[in-house]
């Protein structure tokens, strides 16, 4: 269960989040702009709020009070961007295995074989991110997430990029993460169709006046 | 075909100019990386210091490298007493102005290489588990390769040209540090040094647009194994 109670500003922008998220998967639905990706960047580490706590299974990500911070390495917080953001210089394959190898054997809970067939990529594995298409990306990026296996998985905005066609073909891969490998997730989208079908709960970042916002449960 | 002392000096400059090249190659990289990731204070100031070489008339730092390193400066000596290090009126100091002429190309390429990661990619190998070293030497250094490859071969080239500092730091000594600029300037001094001097420039304009072709060959090659399309 991830715990969240915390304010996070930088300039005129200013984020104020007080929820409990505990659903298989949670959508969060929002305009542009109006903190949706900052809040996944708070959660994976990426940014530090300046007050307030953040808890994932019990274990303290974040507490102003106490001046705990773990470092992104540390949180075992998987993240989707919304290009993929594969590594260049390395083949798909070595892309996939890159959080794979950096955890012990025993905190490995899926291998690379199972999640290359479970998101169809095996025919991609020599390829390098450049000769991929968008929605081989995404695959890829989900499957690298997969394979670092972390206690919750941040999607953000993973489809944006993509047409009509190539999202219905993807939707149905993150089912099968969800049914197969048990990680919750965190899904942000502007599209509530994409929260119709995947979200089990489903809150809302208002308005994109962050400096009253709150996420709201529906 | 080449005389003794026209081989010596394209020896000598080969030799310079390599060593130079791997004398800036760490700390380029290094302030490289720092000038385009980090603020600090001063950050202006230091920038200005170290690309002050590009802009100063090349005696000027070649004097500062007589006073300061020179048989009689603070750091010649000490050097000289600990570690039994000389570079006045040698090859060592010959590379030690090279470098401290080139060494901004060194920077700017490095700097230039690492403005155009996307910060992005760093992050997600943070969100997989990769501490700082580990993104740095896995994402950020590859990543860099061809900005690093050009700078190198930049220093390289540079150095191989290099003239004022060098003869007023280390003089013009044959076989010591008479390199291919010095060699020419030698040569168009001597009374039938015309056909020497014309031999020198040819190799100097082989030199420089190998080294050019060469740093072109090899960008395009380390854009294609980082994945960069490009016309």
């Amino acid at each position: 269960m991830l715990d969240l109670d915390f304010s996070f500003q930088r300039d005129d922008f200013c984020l104020h989040i007080c929820t409990k998220m505990d659903a298989p998967i949670t959508g969060i639905l929002g305009a542009s702009g109006s903190g949706k990706s900052t809040l996944l960047a708070v959660i994976a580490g990426l940014l530090k709020p300046q007050q307030g706590r953040i808890e994932l299974d019990g274990r303290t990500l974040f507490d102003a009070k106490t001046k705990t911070w773990i470092p992104p390495h540390q949180r075992r917080v998987g993240l989707v961007f919304q290009d993929g953001q594969l590594l260049p210089h390395l083949s798909v394959h070595n892309n996939l295995l890159y959080g794979y190898r950096n955890i012990a054997p025993e905190q490995r809970h899926f291998e690379l074989l199972e999640v290359v067939k479970l998101l169809e990529i095996e025919h991609l594995l020599e390829r390098k991110a450049n000769a991929l298409s968008g929605g081989e990306k995404q695959r890829v990026a989900l499957g690298r997430a997969v394979l670092y296996s972390p206690s919750l998985l941040l999607l953000d905005e993973p489809l944006s990029s993509l047409d009509e066609r190539l999202k219905n073909q993807i939707l149905p891969f993150f089912l099968r993460i969800k049914a197969e490998c048990k990680i919750p997730m965190i899904y942000v989208t502007h599209s509530p169709r994409e929260i119709d079908f995947l979200a089990d709960e489903q809150l809302t970042v208002h308005d994109g006046r962050m400096s009253d916002g709150q996420l709201q449960i529906k | 075909m080449l005389t003794q002392p026209e081989w010596q000096a394209l020896i000598l400059s080969a030799q310079v100019g390599l060593w130079a090249t791997l004398v800036c190659l760490l700390p380029g990289i290094g302030c490289g990386w720092l000038l385009a990731r980090k603020n600090f204070f001063a950050k202006p100031a230091f920038e200005a210091l170290l690309f002050m070489p590009m802009v100063l008339p090349p005696t000027v730092p070649g004097y500062l490298l007589l006073v300061t390193f020179g048989s009689q400066g603070v750091a010649g000596q000490w050097l000289k007493t600990h570690f039994n290090i000389e570079f006045a009126f040698n090859w060592k100091g010959a590379v030690l102005a090279s470098a401290i002429i080139a060494f901004p190309l060194m920077v700017q390429a490095a700097k230039l290489s690492v403005q155009m990661i996307d910060r992005r990619l760093e992050q997600a190998a943070s969100t997989l588990g990769a501490n700082p070293l580990k993104v740095w030497l896995t994402v950020t250094l590859p990543l860099m390769l061809p900005g690093i490859l050009i700078g190198l071969i930049m220093v390289f080239s540079r150095s191989l040209g290099e003239f004022g500092a060098t003869i007023t730091f280390v003089g013009n000594i044959v076989g010591e540090t008479r390199t291919l600029p010095l060699a020419i300037y030698s040569a168009t001094h001597q009374i039938n040094g015309d056909a020497m001097a014309i031999r020198l420039i040819c190799i100097s304009l082989g030199f420089a647009f190998f080294a050019l072709l060469l740093s072109n060959i090899l960008s395009r090659r380390a854009e294609k194994w980082l994945g960069v399309n490009r016309a």
